[in-house]
């Protein structure tokens, strides 16, 4: 019933040929270059039948741009695609998936006013003029049940889960009989439970015959699930292992160049009074369903503490009615003890607060403005440059953003760029040099490294940690749990809007803390409200 | 040999000034094959019709720029064009899309009317009387831009429509008093009103070529100048325009600077209209404007919102409505025309930036390989 | 006319003679913006569509001519304007700005020498039986050919965008262009087909003033109906049931004022002119805030070009 695609020439040598030695997919030199990137540079890489291959590099190694060139998304400049052992020219998705070839990329590409079984047969030739519902809808029931991915084949997509979306994404390819997957970041947004799932079901469908590319920058799941690794760095491949063959260790040294693992000493935590007081606060999402329920936290001058969750459980709305961005439906914020008026962007800038957003093109900066701009943009309220509001000082802010190009090192050809054009990094850099400069009382931190590469993101924590140093107190909405154990003094784990509980940073605590992220309750009371 | 079309970085600054005026040209060009086509249908042959084309052209580009009196109506028309853009481009900074500048400007000659026919009537001091006229005019433009104001900013209602759906209830309101209670008894039935006082004529020079209007046009374009540039105004408002969620992030009310745009942007239109009462036509009549909010929303563009480019491309479509107006009188070329000139350029302009974007690359294959 | 009851029942026929070209024009924006495309160039369509049909009709004397020929003046000025917004991905807003003053103009050039002409026009038909039925008869069943066309044009629409793969496409390509295009649907070609389309039925719209609401031609003749389109279409959040209701409202403004002037009433002819303008911001109005509250779905790509690359 389900397609299979071209494979039964494999099927039929079976006995002849090791089947794992055949190489399924194949990529060879493949070079991309974008205006003033080259993404990729003479990159090969082979995929073999039933195999789990990992694509491993940091962020902005290449990986997503190979991938996407392989399912059609992008044109390679140059190198060639086989498929099965025949040179393919792959020209688009569509393409792709007639080959076999699916991707499930971080971004859905789901429809989410339509319901699960619209969004699997979107497109398909096999559609009639007049869609016949309930054939479609059984059809995917019955693919979910047997791979461990449920679905309801009659949900309005808008009303699922992240981890439910993705299993459509899945399915999706199932459906259409692709068997070769390329699963992008996948654990992103999964809880380690949901995570283990997906896995179960990839280990079905490899010891099946399909064959999957699972690009991850996380060492220690590519160590649990891949068969082979191949590693990717600045847009090069620097190796190809097999996972019996090397370790964590080995993985970081071809995954950056060099022995990064060591474990940096916090400085002592020199902790005083509380700066940033939240008290009961609860929040309405964007639906009008409340994502912050009746929330405490308190964070010290001096303190980071790391708020540990999966995406979607009120990180975004926390952070955003902290700052002022969003109302409070009840609650408070205070600052040094002053009441902050929910809703007020301004006199939480002037009481020393800033906010990090994680997503730093849609609210931190001004894409088509200048790197000056951007600096400069809560200027009215900062005053980092004296400056008339009838006579603006454009010469000493101009001197000032040099200043900080280089004592930041933002890489960008002049003050004047627009900073669409600047790279995740440099981006990030603006953002905390504009923050940073205004000797912020408090900071939230929401993902400050999402998207960027170890050289970036070591920056950032660098820069948190002067911070803390100087006696900031820092919120930090941790995007990886090893962000966590690296900056903070005290772990919460937020679950639906509440926090179900404390824990030192520790990785012993990891189980704990994996539980409370899908929803237990802490059990222990030791560690309640810890500090 | 490949030739690639890429997309470029950065668009080079010579195109900022290259495109507007390599779009003038365009349009004039492909109107002018328009104009061809029109004449074929009008006197059969196409030898006849391209010579009427390039006689109307010469027509049409000489007389306004070079005749003496060409040239004071061309100033004359390029005042409310250049008040009109002036205000336009206050508000498309923002990128608050203000389609209602023929409203403002309707608005703005009614207020006026009303205080120098009734209200201020009394007043004997030219420069009082002109200085409470434009105070009129302003606050008239400035209320009819503050309804899709407040509706935008409370209601998030998109101001394109309802701006332009305020135009024609304006021009029905000034049709309403001036074949009305506003009509004037003297007038033999013309649709008009009573003509202004004395006090309410603005000076001119020149043997009456120009009117003082011409200068205020002036010196509101570099007020506007110094405020884009160097006024906590003109930075905050690039970072509402660019991205509003930044601008609320950085603690500016968006809400604030977008009534206010709207606010003063209607402001200035309706100013532009007063201007033009007192300084041209003296009365108030149906259809005094043909067009000028329209016309303004093209010079803006092509001006780039630049004030001081505004001032010359108002000068330059000043020019053009003047030549129009000979087509239609000595060609029997309807108004339209010019409508057909405006959407051109538009277009011209449009598409000369999104050539820009692109750039063609050579890529030299065969020498690579054969290192 | 002291009758009330036929002072109501002339005025609804009315009514639905005044609301059809708008209705024409929502349809075809309807199936522009549902695939993410905005066209604010409805005014200028129209009036192509006007000149166009009543210079076909003039020189043909056939009324079929006269639509067709006014659908592909519609379907010209939507191909420039999917040109522009599609392939070169220009701000959709100053493109149908564009659209709508080269429209003018061009109808306006194109028709100096047909002012105060007659050309064969549509007259009302009425259907066997069904015009006899008392009231709804002659309000609905007594009208000319176009407005029955409109009759089916709504459900047939309703059918194939809601239940037809045709229909799901369209709405993929307009609420996720991205999942669309994973799925290898051209974004691209969807948008330009929806656009050319449906400035093609707004045209029908325009021809309709021309060849049977006014039967001649004047310059500028659809004052601000376009506008007014674009404003119904949110009012009927892109459903053709919806936008039925809509047009016919706004007839029944349009109706009401004229019929309140011929009668003779004290109110001013201008202010009962402004009355469908008036409207429209009270509509919108309305609209905005009841999106606020419900968020409604607009088309999610609707204004916003389609770039592969672009995608993160």
């Amino acid at each position: 019933m389900i397609s299979r695609g071209a494979t039964w020439p494999l099927d039929f040598f079976s006995g002849v040929i090791s089947l794992e030695d055949f190489p399924v997919l194949e990529m060879k030199n493949i070079t991309k270059a974008f205006p003033g990137v080259v993404a990729n540079e003479d990159v090969s890489i082979e995929l073999r039948k039933g195999e789990v291959l990992a694509l491993l590099g940091e962020n902005g190694a290449g990986k997503t741009t190979l991938m996407n060139i392989l399912f059609g998304i992008y044109h390679a400049d140059k190198g060639e695609v086989s498929v099965n052992g025949k040179k393919t020219a792959i020209t688009s998705p569509n393409n792709a998936l007639k080959h076999g070839i699916g991707m499930v990329q971080q971004h859905f590409t789901l429809v989410p006013s339509f319901t699960v079984a619209e969004n699997v047969v979107l497109g398909l030739k096999e559609t009639g003029f007049v869609i016949k519902t309930k054939t479609v809808e059984s059809k995917i029931k019955k693919l979910g049940d047997a791979y461990g991915l449920p679905v309801h084949p009659r949900a309005r997509v808008w009303t699922l889960s992240v981890g439910e979306r993705q299993r459509i994404e899945i399915l999706k390819l199932l459906y259409t009989g692709a068997n070769i997957l390329i699963l992008d970041e996948p654990t992103a947004v999964l809880t380690p439970q949901e995570s283990e799932v997906l896995f179960k079901a990839l280990r079905k469908l490899v010891s099946e015959g399909s064959s999957v590319i699972f690009i991850s920058h996380k060492l220690d799941e590519v160590m649990e699930i891949s068969d082979r690794i191949t590693v990717l760095r600045n847009g090069k491949v620097v190796g190809t292992i097999s996972k019996t063959e090397t370790d964590r260790r080995g993985l970081v040294k071809l995954m950056v160049g060099r022995d990064l693992l060591v474990d940096t000493v916090k400085p002592e935590a020199q902790i005083g009074r509380p700066v940033l007081t939240v008290e009961d606060l609860s929040v309405k999402n964007d639906k009008g369903l409340l994502a912050v329920n009746n929330l405490s936290l308190e964070v010290r001058a001096g303190e980071i503490l790391g708020i540990a969750g999966v995406a979607g459980n009120g990180q975004r709305e926390l952070a955003e009615s902290i700052y002022g961005l969003r109302k409070s439906l009840s609650g408070s914020v205070r600052l040094d003890g002053k009441l902050m008026r929910s809703g007020n962007v301004t006199s939480r800038i002037r009481s020393g607060l800033t906010y990090i957003p994680q997503d730093r093109k849609t609210i931190a900066t001004c894409p088509n403005l200048s790197v000056m701009n951007n600096i400069f943009m809560k200027n009215s309220i900062t005053r980092l440059v004296k400056s008339s509001s009838f006579n603006l000082d454009n010469k000493a802010m101009s001197a000032r953003t040099e200043e900080m190009i280089k004592s930041f090192s933002i890489s960008t050809p002049s003050s004047r760029t627009a900073v669409r054009y600047l790279s995740g990094g440099n981006l990030q850099k603006v953002v905390l040099a504009r923050e940073l400069a205004m000797n912020p009382k408090a900071i939230i931190a929401e993902h400050p490294t999402r998207g960027l590469d170890i050289g970036a993101m070591e920056f950032v924590y660098r820069s948190l940690l002067e911070q803390k140093s100087k006696g900031t107190a820092i919120l930090l909405l941790a995007g990886e749990l090893y962000e966590i154990f690296r900056l903070c003094d005290r772990v919460a784990v937020i679950f639906e809007g509440q926090i179900m509980g404390y824990t030192p940073p520790d990785p012993a605590f990891i189980e704990e803390i994996g539980l409370m992220m899908a929803g237990s309750m802490q059990e222990d009371s030791v560690h309640e409200n810890q500090g | 040999m490949k030739i690639r079309v890429e997309k470029r970085l950065e668009i080079p600054k010579y195109a900022g000034i290259l495109v507007p005026v390599i779009s003038v040209f365009a349009a004039l060009l492909i109107m002018g094959v328009i104009l061809l086509i029109f004449f074929i249908g009008r006197h059969g042959t196409l030898a006849a019709a391209f010579g009427k084309t390039v006689e109307a052209y010469q027509e049409m580009l000489s007389w306004p720029f070079t005749n003496r009196y060409g040239l004071a109506s061309t100033f004359m028309r390029m005042v409310p064009l250049a008040f009109v853009a002036l205000g336009l481009s206050f508000a498309y900074k923002m990128k608050i899309w203000n389609i209602g500048g023929e409203g403002q400007l309707y608005m703005g000659a009614m207020a006026s009317t009303w205080g120098a026919i009734f209200l201020f009537k009394d007043i004997t001091s030219p420069f009082l009387m002109i200085l409470l006229l434009s105070i009129c005019g302003a606050i008239a433009g400035a209320l009819w831009a503050l309804i899709p104001a407040l509706m935008k900013a409370y209601a998030k209602t998109d101001e394109i429509v309802v701006t332009l759906m305020l135009n024609y209830v304006a021009i029905f309101w000034v049709d309403y008093l001036v074949y009305g209670p506003w009509k004037d008894p003297r007038g033999y039935g013309f649709p008009g009103t009573a003509p202004f006082p004395e006090q309410a004529k603005l000076p001119t020079f020149f043997d009456g070529e120009f009117h003082l209007g011409i200068f205020t046009a002036i010196t509101l374009a570099l007020i506007l100048f110094y405020v884009y540039k160097k006024t906590s105004w003109g930075f905050n408002s690039r970072i509402v325009g660019d991205n509003a969620s930044a601008a609320r992030y950085s603690g500016i009310s968006v809400r604030n600077y977008t009534i206010i745009a709207l606010v003063v942007s209607g402001a200035i239109a309706g100013l532009g209209g007063a201007t033009q009462m007192m300084g041209v036509q003296h009365r108030l009549q149906h259809g005094f404007s043909p067009g000028y909010g329209y016309t303004a929303i093209i010079v803006a563009w092509l001006g780039k919102l630049n004030p001081l480019a505004i001032v010359l491309v108002s000068f330059l479509f000043g020019g053009l409505l003047v030549g129009n107006d000979q087509l239609q009188m000595f060609y029997k070329l309807p108004m339209a025309l010019i409508s057909v000139f405006q959407g051109l350029v538009l277009f011209c302009l449009l598409g000369g930036e999104a050539l820009f974007k692109y750039r063609l690359r050579i890529d030299r294959e065969e020498l690579l390989d054969n290192e | 006319m002291n009758d009330l009851p036929s002072f109501i029942i002339s005025t609804l026929q009315a009514t639905v003679r005044a609301g059809t070209p708008l209705l024409f024009a929502v349809l075809g924006t309807i199936l522009t913006e549902r695939s993410g495309v905005m066209n604010l160039g409805l005014e200028g369509i129209m009036l192509i569509g006007a000149i166009g049909g009543f210079v076909a009709s003039y020189n043909t004397s056939s009324l079929l001519a006269a639509v067709l020929v006014a659908m592909l003046g519609g379907a010209i000025l939507g191909l420039v304007h999917a040109f522009f917004t599609v392939t070169l991905k220009i701000n959709q807003i100053v493109s149908g700005l564009a659209i709508t003053m080269l429209g003018a103009g061009i109808s306006g050039l194109w028709g100096r020498d047909y002012i105060g002409v007659i050309a064969k026009r549509f007259t009302p038909v009425r259907l066997p039986f069904l015009s006899e039925l008392p009231y709804a008869g002659q309000i609905f069943f007594s009208h000319d050919f176009l407005v029955y066309v409109s009759y089916l044009v709504v459900p047939a629409m309703w059918f194939v965008i809601y239940k037809t793969k045709f229909g799901m496409t369209l709405r993929a390509v307009g609420e996720s262009p991205d999942a669309a295009d994973a799925r290898g649907i051209n974004v691209f070609a969807i948008r330009y087909v929806y656009t050319v389309i449906g400035a093609s039925v707004t045209a029908i719209g325009g021809a309709y003033l021309s060849l049977a609401y006014n039967s001649m031609w004047i310059e500028n003749m659809t004052a601000g109906r376009g506008w007014i389109a674009i404003a119904l279409v949110l009012f009927a959040t892109w459903d053709p049931l919806k936008a039925l209701l809509g047009a016919y409202l706004f007839g029944g403004i349009t109706a009401l004022g004229l019929r309140l002037q011929a009668i003779g009433t004290h109110i001013s002819p201008d202010f009962l002119k402004m009355l469908p303008y008036l409207l429209t911001i009270v509509v919108l109005f309305f609209t905005s805030t009841d999106n606020l509250k419900r968020k409604v779905g607009a088309p999610a790509s609707l204004g916003t070009p389609y770039s592969r690359e672009d995608r993160t």
